[in-house]
C-alpha cells in the first residue's frame, strides 16, 4: 500500500495506482487521476465512469472491457479511443475503483 | 504502433473450436493491457476469419483424450470412447457443449471476438502462401482482416514482437 496526495488529500493506492479505499473518491479526483494518465475528461469519458462506478456498486468489483462494451452504451472503437492502451484498466483507475479481474 | 511498445504477434494455425480462442482470449487480454497485438492466420487458422466458415467451427471428440467432462448428472472424468466418437452427430454434440460452456462464462462467439480485436486496435493478416492454395479471394474475409500478406512481410511486420505460435 503507497498513500499518494493529491489534491491535498492522501489517497491510499496500491502499488500499480489502483485506489484501495473508493468512499474516497470524487469527481475533482478523477481528473487529476486523468490528468496524470494523459486523458482530459470530457462527457463521453464521464458516462462511461459513471457507469462503471454505478456496475461495480452492484458487481462488487471493476467491470471488464466486454461488460463496459455491452452495458456503458460506448462501441470498443469508442472506448479504446476514450481511454487508449488499456481502457478497463484506465477507467476502473479514473474511477477510483480495483483493478477488473476476468478475461473478457 | 509505437516502437517502445510492447507487440505480441499470435499465430493461428488451427481452425478447430478449441483451438481458436487461445489467441483471441490472450489478444484480447493484450489490448486491454495496453500491449500492441498483431494476429496472423495460416492454414487451418484461416476458417476463424473466413465469412463462411467462422460460424462452423467445431471440436471433434475422436482421439481428443482430454476431452472429459461432467455430462448428463455424471460428474468428473467421463470421456468419450473414440468408437462413441465416430457416430454421426457426435461431432456437433461436442461442439453445441463447447460453445454453451462458453456462452455462460460470457465468452464471445468467434465472429464477434474477430470483430472486437479489429475495432480495439488488433492488427489482422492472413497468409498469402494458405490462400493461394485453397484458392481464397479477400473479399471471402470478415471485416477487420487488413490483408494478405506473405511470410517475408510477415517477419518484417513482427520485428521485435513476441510471438507465440498457435
Amino acid at each position: 500500500m503507497v498513500t499518494k496526495e493529491m489534491l491535498g488529500l492522501n489517497i491510499e493506492v496500491n502499488e500499480e495506482g489502483f485506489m484501495l479505499d473508493t468512499s474516497q473518491w470524487t469527481p475533482e479526483l478523477a481528473v487529476e487521476i486523468a490528468k496524470a494518465e494523459g486523458i482530459e475528461l470530457t462527457d463521453a469519458h464521464w458516462q462511461v465512469i459513471n457507469w462503471c462506478r454505478q456496475i461495480a456498486g452492484v458487481l462488487g468489483v471493476s467491470p471488464t472491457l466486454r461488460q463496459i462494451t455491452k452495458g456503458a452504451g460506448v462501441s470498443t472503437k469508442e472506448l479504446f479511443k476514450l481511454f487508449p492502451k488499456g481502457p478497463a484498466k484506465k477507467v476502473a483507475k479514473i474511477a477510483g475503483l480495483g483493478k477488473p479481474q476476468g478475461c473478457v | 504502433m509505437s516502437d517502445d511498445n510492447r507487440h505480441v504477434t499470435f499465430i493461428c494455425s488451427k481452425g478447430n473450436l478449441d483451438m481458436a480462442y487461445p489467441a483471441l482470449i490472450m489478444g484480447w487480454a493484450a489490448l486491454g493491457n495496453g500491449i500492441d497485438v498483431t494476429i496472423f492466420f495460416t492454414f487451418w487458422g484461416l476458417d476463424l476469419i473466413r465469412k463462411d466458415r467462422v460460424d462452423h467451427l467445431e471440436i471433434a471428440p475422436v482421439a481428443n483424450t482430454s476431452m472429459k467432462m461432467s455430462m448428463m448428472g455424471v460428474p468428473g472424468n467421463l470421456g468419450i470412447p473414440n468408437i462413441m466418437g465416430m457416430l454421426p452427430g457426435m461431432t456437433a454434440f461436442s461442439t453445441s457443449l463447447m460453445k454453451k460452456k462458453m456462452e455462460e462464462l460470457d465468452v464471445p462467439p468467434v465472429r464477434e471476438y474477430i470483430e472486437m480485436l479489429a475495432d480495439a486496435g488488433a492488427h489482422l493478416y492472413a497468409c498469402k502462401m494458405t490462400v493461394d492454395m485453397m484458392d481464397i479471394k479477400e473479399e471471402d474475409f470478415v471485416d477487420g482482416v487488413q490483408g494478405i500478406v506473405t511470410a517475408g512481410d510477415f517477419m518484417d511486420m513482427t520485428a521485435g514482437s513476441q510471438i507465440i505460435f498457435i
